[in-house]
């Protein structure tokens, strides 16, 4: 090219370049009467949850595009929210179930008539293959499984096409609803081995992008980070027939963006906003908000024993007098949760779980217990907390300080990045004084003191050991609930949590959905997605 | 200059790019893997055992010493793989090809846009200095400069969405109703139009307009006032004066001769701010839901998925080059006296 034609190329492309800015565009009719919008923060980084590096997210992909041996049932909160009630499973691709004289075995039925996607009819030896691999694949999906006694491919027979047996380890109560959890989905195993692999066996490369399952949606599109679209499984007979018959789901990163698109109407159901955005949006009456108080879930303060004055009792109980709890409630949670506080009594009633702790904002019994640990000057603390979650947790530390400063004790706040959380509060557990928001799948305090707890558990971020929460938590993770041994053994447990308090509960969070109101069936589950086959929307 | 000087010229360039390359991966490589937070604890996920996190420090080859895992590296990098993220599993390679053509088109849109305003108003800031023209644009100038990104996308999606609902659903590249058109460029509008199909190309270019201006209104301000600059500086040496003299047309004045002399610098300008908008719009791709690569980026390293950082981080910087390289072509094609050895 010669340099006088380069010039007047580039005086052309300069004039040309003027982009009709001001052309009108209709805003788009929301006629969509079976398609249903979803806008969400993060979005889903693999088709397969049992995949490693397989982020929440994803969760939704095994609890809409697959089927598990039972399913949850639903009951009626007061406001009525829907959600799942645990007590009650449901057959999904077991038609049935029965649990041996012995109570060592249960035997599954696998319904008549359920077919995957291809029209391959589900059978015994899909269920085996693929808890085969849940429990093979090591990993989370390995130790979920294990939650529920179900440790390895021995304890899963293939009895024929329609009968799928386990062998139990031990009695326990967690087995069954370990089943209904989104781990153990069943994989179409035909398909799945036909992509497998000698280094790959379980076809996780294959499965990670291509979803081969049964369940109620098929996959019709995933571009990661964009969007996840699924339609209905026409064929579906594990249940009831989804009410849309397209999902789509968009990333949208930006809260104020969801909130913008949701009340334009653009977007029928959106996730993931700010506990403000939530308590504007239901003063204005225009949406419906789900508020489902999530379970066995606590904002808290963990407290952590290697932590020199941490190690005196009487510092923790004082620390849990000099907590702002109402303040931080209003002003970081913006009431969008369950008060766990203000609790009558120091010997639990109940073993509701859970349950406000025996604690109220209290500065001269704080000062006087500080007195009498010897700590009467106070000292000086880090109070930690995970930037990821600084919408709530931020303001939440700031109260804290400004409350622990009125008894003496000097806190400086460490932010600590989204990826260096994990490392520094559950693996190396080094944080003095931290925020915590751990939550349980499966509902029971005993899971909970599991988890939490007890010596060396990953969210055991406060370093706690106490022998007799070893063993009260030991006996009562498998004991059936109406055991008679449960009740007074549980109590005995919550009391050690309120007189010990490693960890100060200062809320119970809620998990908010906002929806249209032509919208209906939304559902609040433990794992905290949309579970999209309860969902109908009313044409306009 | 003759077409062989060019070429010449053109590997010169490429040969002394190739050092920096090579540094450009070692230190990524170093700087990846000095980042506190342990990738193998995250991936491990939520209920991990100390078992479960050594199984995949292992898988992901955590566990063999700097120099062995640097090795590996490189000769993955020789035969063309850039490794496979480890919070998407896909290979690094593949998210670039998706993520980089939406980041360009968004940033060639927003240059356009940024030209097409910035360059008359510096010409005609200049031609009538500490008039109201020039005074009007200082004005706009600093307000683009001075109003951070993310406000002016939230302004723009409140006023012209969320109030006046004339601009379409701030989705990212495409709105519900479409599907994207096959790939070709990567570029939806290039795409649309490729594949014949005109409503998708109005639907793919309403998503890029509000992105667009907004991440074009950040730049207007070097642009704007390199444009006044050089051209202030140009206007009032001897050759103009000359040219007014002889009689010449204004406009002629304006365009033949003072422009293209003053075109040198915007140039420059130019390239600077095309690098500094592709890296640099994670804001803009955040309120706009645009799957774009600074957004990659950030969550990549937010997870200490170092992979996927260093494959960005490499990307770029081969982009850097090879954007460098054509600034400096078209030097020599606007102004002859830059020699083959400047």
């Amino acid at each position: 090219m010669r340099r006088r034609d380069f010039i007047k190329t580039v005086g052309v492309a300069v004039g040309a370049s003027a982009i009709p800015f001001l052309r009108h565009l209709p805003a788009h009719a929301a006629g969509r009467g079976d398609t249903l919008v979803v806008v969400t923060g993060n979005g889903p980084n693999s088709m397969d949850i049992q995949r490693k590096g397989t982020n929440r997210p994803a969760y939704q992909i095994a609890v809409n595009l697959y089927d598990r041996l039972v399913g949850y049932g639903t009951k009626t909160l007061e406001d009525g929210t829907m959600m799942y009630d645990y007590q009650k499973l449901e057959p999904e691709v077991a038609e049935s179930w029965e649990v041996a004289a012995d109570g060592m075995s249960i035997s599954f039925k696998i319904r008549d008539g359920a077919t995957f996607w291809d029209g391959s009819p589900i059978t015994a030896q899909d269920v085996k293959w693929s808890f085969d691999r849940a429990v093979s694949l090591g990993g989370f999906p390995t130790v979920q499984m294990k939650a529920g006694s179900l440790e390895k491919p021995e304890q899963f027979e293939a009895v024929d096409d329609k009968t799928f047996v386990i062998k139990l380890l031990r009695k326990s109560k967690l087995t069954l609803p370990d089943l209904g959890v989104p781990v153990p989905i069943i994989f179409n195993s035909k398909v799945a081995k036909a992509n497998a692999t000698a280094d790959d066996p379980w076809a996780t490369e294959f499965l990670h992008r291509t979803p081969a399952g049964g369940g109620a949606f098929m996959l019709e599109r995933w571009e990661p980070g964009q969007q996840t679209v699924y339609t209905r499984y026409d064929d579906w007979k594990n249940g009831d027939l989804p009410g849309v018959k397209r999902v789509i789901i968009r990333e949208i990163p930006s809260a104020s963006t969801r909130r913008a698109l949701l009340e334009r109407g653009d977007a029928d159901v959106s996730l993931d906003l700010p506990p403000k955005d939530f308590a504007e949006l239901q003063k204005s009456g225009k949406f419906t908000i789900n508020a489902a108080p999530i379970e066995n879930s606590l904002a808290a303060i963990g407290l952590n024993l290697t932590f020199e004055p941490f190690k005196n009792k009487l510092v923790r109980q004082a620390i849990a007098y000099s907590v702002p709890y109402d303040q931080i409630f209003k002003q970081a949670a913006f009431e969008r949760g369950i008060p766990m506080w203000g609790g009558k009594s120091f010997t639990p009633a109940t073993i509701e779980w859970p349950q406000p702790f025996p604690y109220d904002t209290d500065y001269d019994k704080a000062k006087s217990l500080l007195q009498e640990a010897g700590y009467a000057d106070g000292f000086d603390v880090p109070l930690s907390f995970n930037l990821g979650l600084a919408q709530w947790s931020e303001p939440m530390c700031l109260l804290l300080q400004e409350s622990l400063a009125k008894v003496g004790i000097k806190a400086t706040i460490d932010k600590i990045p989204g990826a260096n959380w994990r490392t520094a509060a559950l693996v190396e557990k080094k944080l003095p004084m931290h925020v915590k928001n751990f939550g349980g799948w499966l509902n029971y305090p005993d899971y909970y003191s599991f988890w939490v707890y007890q010596k060396d558990r990953l969210f055991n971020s406060m370093n706690y050991h106490n022998e007799e929460v070893e063993k009260l938590t030991d006996l009562t993770l498998h004991l059936e609930v109406d055991d008679p041994q449960y009740e007074p053994n549980i109590k005995k447990l919550l009391t050690i949590f309120f007189d010990e308090v490693p960890l100060i509960p200062i809320y119970q969070p809620y998990l908010d959905v906002a929806t249209q109101k032509s919208v209906t069936g939304y559902e609040y589950y433990f794992h905290r997605q949309l579970d999209c086959r309860s969902f109908k929307k009313a044409t306009a | 200059m003759n077409g062989n000087g060019k070429l010449r010229m053109i590997i010169g360039r490429l040969g002394q790019s190739i050092p920096s390359v090579i540094g450009i991966i070692i230190v990524t490589f170093v700087l990846t893997r000095a980042l506190p937070g342990d990738p193998a604890v995250y991936f491990a996920g939520p209920a991990a055992t100390p078992e479960s996190i050594q199984q995949i420090r292992e898988s992901l080859g955590l566990d063999k010493s700097w120099p062995e895992q640097f090795l590996l590296y490189v000769r993955d990098l020789a035969t063309g793989d850039l490794g496979v993220s480890i919070s998407t599993g896909f290979p690094v390679a593949e998210e670039l090809l998706r993520r980089l053509p939406a980041s360009l088109e968004l940033t060639l849109l927003a240059l356009i846009f940024s030209i097409s305003v910035a360059l008359p108003l510096g010409i005609a800031a200049a031609t009538r200095p500490n008039t109201w023209v020039d005074q009007l644009c200082r004005l706009i100038v600093t307000a683009g400069v001075s109003l951070p990104v993310f406000f002016t996308g939230l302004f723009m999606v409140y006023i012209f969405y969320y109030l006046l609902g004339i601009a379409p659903s701030p989705l990212g590249r495409l709105d519900i109703i479409y599907l994207s058109p096959p790939q070709v460029t990567g570029f939806y509008t290039i795409d649309a139009l490729l594949d014949g199909d005109l409503e998708l190309f109005g639907a793919a270019l309403a998503q890029l307009i509000m992105p667009a201006v907004t991440l074009g209104t950040f730049t207007l301000a070097p642009l704007a006032r390199m444009t006044r600059g050089a051209m202030l500086q140009v206007l009032s040496s001897d050759f103009i004066r000359t040219a007014r003299a002889s009689g010449l047309k204004r406009s002629t004045v304006l365009y033949t001769y003072a422009f293209r002399n003053a075109l040198l610098p915007i140039l420059t300008t130019l390239g600077m701010v095309f690098s500094f908008m592709l890296g640099s719009n994670v804001l803009v791709e955040k309120v706009f839901a645009w799957p774009g690569i600074g957004s990659f980026a950030i969550e990549a390293l937010i997870v200490s998925d170092y992979v996927a950082v260093q494959g960005f981080v490499l990307a770029m910087a081969l982009l850097y080059v090879a954007l460098n390289l054509t600034i400096d072509i078209l030097y020599t094609l606007v102004d002859p006296r830059v020699g083959l050895d400047s």
